[in-house]
Formats: structure tokens, C-alpha cells, sequence
């Protein structure tokens, strides 16, 4: 019989799939199982972002930061805060800064819970999702406790937050980080040494220290490759320098140890939930200069000047001195930059946002070569990808 | 932590090292709220961004992120921006040129492979074309669309909108309807902008200019 030539096959991934995290169409060449190429067409969520905040005024601009990365909205308006607090030259009081702490690191911990159950269940555990959903929830209340809203908190504004923590809030999240590491410990006990999770997480996707830099990797996934390095530490912004935390890193590279990453940085994140409590100090949450954050309700009641901010404020907005900056903060995925062009106007004149996931599912094609189909869903859960922020 | 002083020093620092070794690539150099900007020709970006990944003091390994700015009374209107990150040296650096809609900008995939979609963002975004690229196709738009959305002369609401035509049964392409039209405020304040007379107040005008008043 003569040799049959065998022709590769595509198939097409998406865009509605449950494992692949929103609307990512990968189109895939098979050799029979065996993937050769992968080619993710994103862009299916692109809502023009950048575009928007052009037409917006900063204040306007931050609940567009919510809408990038969904799961762990704040870290996101954390960037951006930064960023115009870096052009306009404004100082934020002490309280401000620990509260926006306390809340990234509470929005990291929404992201790794999400992350980490969502991705055991691609690889096929069901029950981590449904216990970590309940967590989550509880986080939500915290976020809705302080700002009204359970996800798009818009509460981190350029100057500090949108306003204090209400009586009673720092108890319950200190009496819920208290217990939190129970729940690590059961997720940890239906995955960490699993048999089915690691045959299926344990060598896939490997990706070494140099080709991650090569990829502009960042956060947890460059963190499993064995480089130490995290702008909370290396870079710090606001209080991060005051706190006592360590950067838990891993050798390999693999599927299973960007999920092990992901679990020791709850535990690290708990840690600094804790200090961030325990030292919050008295004082203003936003800084005092009525020409950037607005005057409190009660002013406005009895101040002429306060109620002719307030108007000015959320009618024309501030006017941010011209300038650039690259501003970046550690978000839960990576890397988060927003690079702000300021033009003197009330208005941004170039805000490109740097999205960590964008790089990750850049690398994609390069991890999942030579693996079987399976397994570029593993990829796909472990490297963290939401396409809010990839897409923009 | 490096204080502010310091941490300019070593920057600015930096940079002359940079310039120094690279000659007439950089044409010059800026700190820019404690951050470092070079300014690079076009045709030169290729070695500047190898050399500042592989130079010792420098070991910029990460790129981490390439965009374009559109400034429209520009000759060359784009600006393209690279932003470098060393891990060793804790330093980030960016590195801006220019580009025209009719230039060719090196592309930089050879030195960095993330470079490669941020290419093609830029290439959608702006139409910024990159030579050498290996596969410079829009990314984030639609398929099939027109234009470069990001350009300072592309309105924000769009040239065509899409529904879903129950008759034909799939989804058409129309020109944007707009039930209003999208206001874009001038926010000058009214005490200090306004420089136009009022209709009926010429007297008003003409009584203070003769007294010699404001």
C-alpha cells in the first residue's frame, strides 16, 4: 500500500468555549493530536478603551480601569491613580494609602481564587470552583461595604479613595483573613497533591527564566520560572515598603507551578491584609487639595466654595499639568502599566494600558507546541488570561 | 529605597552611558518625572534595543510594552514608545522614535518576541508598518474593518455600526446613526473665556472703555 500523506487538520477554539475564558478564538493546526501551531485572534471583547478615556476626564476615566481585568477590578484603578498622582503632584495621606493596599491585596486574593478554581475546573475538578465562589463572595461584600458596588468599585481615585471605611469593616475582614487559610488548606487538599490535577498540570507549557523575559512576562507567571521579582517589593508604591511579606517563587515553570505560585501569594497577600489593619492609621483618605478631590457632602451644605468644587469638579475636572509617565503597579496577573500623556487639558492625551495577560497570551502558541489538545486548555487556565484586559 | 536626588543621579547617569556608547543613534535625552526617555533615530532602533539588552550595565531583558501617539500637526506624526525593563539593574527605561504613515519602522521581534503583537496593535491602532515583521495583521479590530482607530482624526463614534438583519439573517454593516450627535464640551470657564460681545451689551462696552475701566 502506498503512504498515505496525512494533511494537517485546523480547528477552530471559541469564541464561546467554556475553557477558553471569555471570547478567545484560537485557531489550531493538529497533527493528529498534537498541536503545531495555535494562533489566538483576540479582539473580540475590544471596546476601545484607550479611545474612550481620550474623549473622558481623568475622574471619568477611572471606572474604564474596572472594566479591563474583571476579576480584580481595584488593581487596576490603582495604576491609573498612581499614574495622575505622579503628573498632577499629589500627595496622598497615610490612611488613603493603607486602605488602597488593604483592597489590592484583597483584590489579588478575588483574582488567585478565581484563577485557581477556574482552572482546576478546566483540567476537570469541579469542586474548588463552587467552595472559592463562596470566598469571592465574601470579598465582594467587603468591596460593597466601602464603595456600593461588588465589583466595579470605581474606589480608588487619583488622590486617594473615594471615601473612608465604614465602622466595623477592618474587624470583618481581620476575622475573615483569620480564617481564610482554612480554606487555602482545603483547596490545597482537593489539588496540591492530586493525581489527576498533576498528571495533568505537571511539565506542560514549560517556560524558563529567559524565554519569559523574551515574552515579557511578569507577575506570577515569570515568578514560576524562578525570577524573583515583583514591583511590590522591587518598585514600592504607597505602603507596600512598610510591609513585611515575602515573594514566593517556584523553578520549573510548568502548569503546576504557576498554580502553587498563585496559592503561597494568598498566604503572603493574608499577611499584609493583616499589617495593613492592624497599622491602619486615623486621618484623611484623599488629598486635601479640593482643586483634585472633591469636598466632603456636609461641606457642600454649608460652604459656597466647597459646592462651587464640587461642581467645577465633576463638570470640567481637573486640569493635569502636561507631562508623561509610565506608571505601573503589581496586579494580581502581572504587570500593570498605564502610560498617561497629559497635555495640559482636563482631558488624557494618550492612556495606553500595558495589560499583563496581553504578553502571556502573546506566548501562547510558543508553550502549547508539541502538547495535545488537552492540554492547551491547561495553558490557557494557568496563565491566567481575561480578556477585559486584553482586549481593551 | 533610593531617595529622589539619588535616583535621578543614577538615572541621568545612566543615560549619558547610553548616549555615549550609541553615538548619533540617540539624539538626545530626558527626565521626565524621575523617569528616563531617550530619543532615538528610526533606522537605528534595531541596535539600540540589542544593545541595551545585552550591555552589562544595562540588561534591559524585558520589553514591556511598544506603543504608538499620534500627534496630527506633526511631520512625522507618530511617535512609537518602547518601554524597557531591567530586572538586574531595577531600572526602566523608554525609548521613543518617529514615524510618518509612510515610513518604515524596524520591527523589533527580532530582539524581543513580545514585541510582535504590540507591533500589531500599533499597526492597527495607527497603521505605524513595521518592517520585518513576520506577521503584521490587525489584532484587535474586526475583521474586515477600515482605518486605524486610534489616529487623533478617527471619531470616537465610528464610521459604520453593526446589527443583526432579521430578514437577511446575518449581521449588517451601516453607517453610525446617531440619535445625537456626541457632544464634546469646552470646559473654559465662563468668567474667563468668553470674549465675544454679548448681543445688546455694545453699550455697556463702549461706557467702560470711555471711563477708562476694565
Amino acid at each position: 500500500m502506498p503512504e498515505q500523506q496525512i494533511k494537517n487538520f485546523t480547528l477552530n477554539f471559541g469564541p464561546q468555549h467554556p475553557a477558553a475564558h471569555g471570547v478567545l478564538r484560537l485557531v489550531l493546526e493538529m497533527d493528529g493530536e498534537v498541536i503545531d501551531r495555535a494562533d489566538p485572534h483576540i479582539g473580540l471583547l475590544h471596546r476601545g478603551t484607550e479611545k474612550l478615556i481620550e474623549h473622558k476626564t481623568y475622574m471619568q476615566a477611572v471606572p474604564y480601569f474596572d472594566r479591563l481585568d474583571y476579576v480584580a477590578p481595584q488593581n487596576q484603578e490603582h495604576a491609573f491613580a498612581l499614574a495622575v498622582e505622579k503628573l498632577a503632584g499629589m500627595e496622598v495621606p497615610p490612611r488613603g494609602q493603607y486602605i488602597r493596599v488593604l483592597f489590592a491585596e484583597l483584590g489579588r486574593l478575588l483574582n488567585h481564587i478565581f484563577n485557581v478554581c477556574a482552572y482546576a475546573m478546566d483540567v476537570g475538578a469541579m469542586t474548588p470552583m463552587l467552595w472559592g465562589f463562596e470566598e469571592r463572595e465574601k470579598l465582594m461584600e467587603f468591596c460593597e461595604r466601602v464603595s456600593g458596588a461588588r465589583l466595579h468599585m470605581a474606589y480608588f481615585r487619583p488622590g486617594g479613595v473615594a471615601k473612608d471605611m465604614p465602622d466595623g469593616l477592618a474587624e470583618d475582614i481581620m476575622e475573615w483573613a483569620e480564617n481564610f487559610p482554612k480554606m487555602i488548606a482545603d483547596l490545597e487538599n482537593l489539588l496540591t497533591e492530586n493525581r489527576i490535577f498533576k498528571q495533568r498540570t505537571v511539565d506542560i507549557g514549560i517556560i524558563t527564566a529567559e524565554q519569559a523575559m523574551d515574552w515579557g512576562f511578569s507577575g506570577p507567571n515569570l515568578r514560576a520560572s524562578g525570577v524573583a521579582w515583583d514591583l511590590r517589593k522591587s518598585q514600592p508604591y504607597d505602603v507596600y515598603g512598610k510591609m513585611d511579606f515575602d515573594i514566593p517563587i517556584t523553578k520549573h515553570g510548568d502548569c503546576y507551578d504557576r498554580y502553587l505560585v498563585r496559592i503561597y501569594e494568598m498566604y503572603e497577600s493574608l499577611k499584609i491584609v493583616k499589617q495593613c489593619i492592624e497599622q491602619l492609621p486615623p486621618g484623611p483618605v484623599a488629598c486635601d487639595d479640593h482643586k483634585f478631590s472633591p469636598p466632603s457632602r456636609s461641606d457642600m451644605k454649608h460652604s459656597m466654595e466647597a459646592l462651587i468644587h464640587h461642581f467645577k469638579l465633576y463638570t470640567e475636572g481637573y486640569h493635569v499639568p502636561a507631562g508623561e509617565t509610565y506608571s505601573v503597579v503589581e496586579a494580581p496577573k502581572g504587570e500593570f502599566g498605564v502610560f498617561l500623556i497629559s497635555d495640559g487639558s482636563n482631558k488624557p492625551y494618550r492612556c495606553k494600558i500595558r495589560a499583563p495577560g496581553f504578553a502571556h497570551l502573546q506566548a501562547l502558541d510558543m508553550l502549547s507546541k508539541g502538547h495535545m489538545l488537552a492540554d492547551i486548555v491547561a495553558n490557557i487556565g494557568s496563565l491566567d488570561i481575561v480578556f477585559g484586559e486584553i482586549d481593551r | 529605597m533610593v531617595d529622589a536626588q539619588s535616583h535621578i543621579q543614577n538615572l541621568s547617569e545612566l543615560g549619558d552611558t547610553i548616549a555615549s556608547q550609541l553615538g548619533a543613534s540617540i539624539t538626545s535625552i530626558e527626565i521626565i518625572n524621575r523617569e528616563l526617555v531617550l530619543h532615538a533615530e528610526r533606522a537605528a532602533i534595531v541596535k539600540v534595543l540589542t544593545f541595551l539588552r545585552d550591555d552589562v550595565n544595562c540588561q534591559f531583558k524585558l520589553l514591556m510594552e511598544l506603543c504608538g501617539v499620534d500627534y496630527p500637526e506633526r511631520e512625522n506624526r507618530f511617535d512609537v514608545v518602547y518601554c524597557l525593563l531591567s530586572l538586574t539593574q531595577n531600572h526602566r527605561v523608554r525609548i521613543k522614535i518617529t514615524a510618518s504613515e509612510n515610513t518604515l519602522v524596524p520591527s523589533a521581534t527580532s530582539v524581543f518576541s513580545s514585541a510582535g503583537w504590540w507591533e500589531r496593535e500599533a499597526w492597527d491602532l495607527f497603521g505605524i508598518y513595521f518592517s520585518g515583521h513576520p506577521d503584521l495583521r490587525r489584532i484587535l479590530s474586526d475583521y474586515g474593518f477600515e482605518g486605524h482607530p486610534l489616529r487623533k482624526d478617527f471619531p470616537l463614534t465610528g464610521y459604520v455600526e453593526v446589527r443583526y438583519d432579521d430578514e437577511q439573517k446575518r449581521v449588517v454593516y451601516e453607517p453610525v446613526k446617531l440619535t445625537q450627535e456626541f457632544r464634546n464640551f469646552d470646559f473654559l470657564s465662563p468668567w474667563e473665556g468668553v470674549q465675544q460681545m454679548l448681543p445688546g451689551d455694545e453699550k455697556a462696552r463702549d461706557s467702560a472703555d470711555e471711563s477708562g475701566g476694565v
